[in-house]
């Protein structure tokens, strides 16, 4: 078990190396730089003397080592855009918005999408059944945006039971909205997961031995059936979480969220070279934790699994 | 007393069971996925409205009734009346006919996207597959890695890289590629760079597949009369791994157009004023408290657009089952 963890995170560094690299050099090789403003041209002693102050005049590989030893040690270096902050200090007020935004959402989608697919694999083909299989995949074809948006609409602009957008901490009822719009692709994907996964379980011999033990139903479907079929959900879960990471881009948006998706958007279309590559890695890190965190609960599922 | 049929009738009967036999054509495995497949109704229904979108896509230029991009000053959010059927956009551009050209971009990323992924994807599947050890362990390897990168940001960083060098070609192979990326309403970038991200998955079915088939008799028998490992890879191993290509690229579609539109949505994807739907739902959004009608076709052609592919995509698996559960 501990070296099984150790292993991983050793293999967190190739990962995270590449993705520096590739970003690094695609950044870079990309015409156009952080001081092109377009319509009032800075002087080319003012781009001089700018490129000296953050070292874009060093050689490619000294930028290339200079920035991946500062972010070794937590430093993401200063934002070209906002001149007077640094890059640390911006996802220290950005990213806790959107870490909470995606557990909440992570959480709702959990319960609705383990829910909903159990009900679908109890009460199979029965109209309930269709009804859950039919919100599930209707909820995997709808993009987070138009989610949003429509609830905006509805519960915002005509119920005027929640407010429009803005941000007032995760237990406001800002956060409802942008909650449940990340939420449900995710619950529709564990939805239809839970559901066939559960179906597979339910035809084994010991869920007929509990039966004939006499044993509550409602235990056969929790104890002896769910828990075992939610090892293939628990992995759908870890990628899932990807999907809640970027999908919170466009609810940010959408939301008027203040979180890192929206910023990462705007930092590539003004060149801002270390908020592009803090935030690539930022979220590098947390899809790799995110898996490994998955795997050793599969390990707390199914005793059978060990990490040797 | 039950009348018993005389030896005459039952000859009769025989011959024309077994003419009736003889007349089946002989069930091909696709025959009878596609027998299974019509059995769905959903299924079905997703195939006819793609059969639709794909004739709504191909004769845009003919059903549409304005072209996409003519602004009507005087008809500014105008909501949807006998004139402009679903309204008009803020820019006063009739919204059905930018919806009718719309469906060109998605269709065409969906099938754009797939095809690089299974150029990428299909091969490394193959070839780690087939020859397993050192090769099959650093493909999978790079595969793993490449798994944690985050998607999105990557294709907005590859198609940023890749819009740039072509709006600055002014020589070599670049500028063909060039007018291409014009003529696709400069999403080339977009199709590569979502492309480049999707492969993984496609590589790990199609190794999974191999490695179960590469030590089965046909692959022997094959060996034994000395074809040459390119020869069993292509045409005795690849075959095999058709049904779970055909289904990961189906169900590989929506989700390429989702991105497309994600990214357009994001006004980082197409160019104005080439419509795609995605940047409709931004424009729907912009307008959102006072012109709700802008966001809500764009919104429902793209959804019903995804879920007719994933209908289509589950139905496939079904019906392909019996024969990818080898």
């Amino acid at each position: 078990m501990g070296r099984f963890v150790v292993r991983r995170l050793l293999l967190l560094i190739p990962t995270l190396l590449s993705v520096y690299t590739i970003t690094f050099l695609l950044i870079h090789a990309t015409p156009g730089g952080p001081w092109d403003t377009g319509d009032k041209p800075i002087s080319e002693e003012a781009i001089a003397a700018l490129n000296r102050a953050y070292g874009l005049d060093k050689p490619m590989w000294r930028q290339y080592t200079d920035y991946l030893l500062d972010a070794v040690r937590g430093d993401f270096g200063p934002s070209y855009s906002q001149r007077s902050r640094d890059v640390t200090d911006i996802v220290k007020d950005f990213l806790p918005v959107s870490i909470k935004l995606g557990v909440v959402a992570m959480l709702i989608a959990a319960a609705i999408g383990i829910t909903a697919g159990t009900i679908g694999a109890v009460k199979q083909n029965t109209p309930l059944d269709y009804l859950a299989t039919f919100g599930a995949i209707v909820g995997v074809s709808s993009p987070s945006y138009v989610i949003a948006s429509l609830m905006i609409l509805v519960f915002a602009s005509y119920l005027h039971w929640l407010p429009t957008g803005g941000w007032d901490g995760v237990f406001s009822k800002h956060a409802i909205i942008p909650a449940l719009a990340l939420a449900l692709g995710p619950a529709a994907a564990l939805a239809r997961y839970t559901r066939a996964s559960l179906l597979e379980v339910l035809r084994h011999d010991y869920i007929r031995t509990a039966r004939a033990k006499g044993q509550h139903e409602r235990r056969v479907i929790i104890r002896h059936g769910l828990r075992n079929a939610l090892i293939p959900v628990v992995t759908l879960m870890g990628l899932q979480f990807a999907n809640v990471a970027t999908g919170s881009f466009f609810v940010e948006t959408v939301c008027g969220v203040p979180g890192i998706g929206r910023y990462f958007v705007r930092s590539i279309a003004v060149r801002d070279y270390p908020v592009i590559l803090a935030t690539t890695l930022i979220f590098a890190v947390a899809i790799s934790v995110m898996n490994l965190l998955v795997d050793l609960l599969y390990g707390v599922l199914d005793p059978r699994i060990s990490y040797d | 007393m039950a009348v018993r049929p005389s030896a005459r009738e039952t000859e009769d009967a025989g011959v024309k069971l077994v003419s009736a036999l003889d007349r089946t054509p002989p069930a091909s495995l696709y025959r009878d996925a596609w027998r299974r497949f019509r059995r769905n109704r959903v299924a079905l229904a997703g195939l006819i409205y793609i059969a639709v979108l794909v004739v709504v896509a191909v004769t845009a230029p003919l059903i549409a009734p304005y072209p996409y991009d003519v602004q009507d000053v005087t008809a500014i959010t105008r909501r949807p009346d006998s004139t402009y059927l679903l309204g008009t956009d803020q820019l006063g551009r009739d919204i059905l006919s930018r919806l009718i050209y719309g469906s060109r971009v998605s269709l065409l990323v969906g099938v754009v996207v797939q095809v690089v992924i299974v150029a990428i994807g299909v091969p490394v599947g193959l070839v780690a597959g087939y020859f397993g050890g050192k090769i099959d362990t650093l493909l999978m390897r790079i595969v793993d890695v490449l798994y944690a990168f985050p998607n999105l940001l990557f294709v907005i960083i590859i198609m940023t890289y890749l819009k740039a060098q072509f709006q600055h070609a002014t020589s070599g192979l670049l500028v063909p590629l060039k007018s291409i990326d014009r003529a696709t309403g400069g999403l080339l970038g977009v199709y590569i760079g979502l492309g480049l991200v999707s492969w993984l998955t496609v590589s790990r079915l199609v190794r999974g597949q191999i490695t179960s088939l590469r030590n089965k008799e046909f692959v022997e028998a094959a060996r034994a009369i000395g074809a040459t490992d390119a020869r069993i890879m292509t045409r005795h191993l690849l075959p095999n791994t058709l049904a779970v290509i055909i289904v990961a690229t189906t169900l590989g579609l929506p989700a390429a157009i989702l991105g497309e539109a994600g990214i357009s949505f994001l006004g980082l994807g197409v160019n104005v004023p080439t419509p795609s739907w995605g940047s409709m739902i931004a424009d729907g959004v912009s307008q959102l408290r006072s012109y709700p009608h802008i966001l809500l076709s764009p919104a429902i052609a793209l959804s019903l657009t995804v879920l007719s592919f994933n209908f289509v995509g589950d139905g496939l698996r079904d019906a392909l089952d019996p024969w990818m559960k080898q």
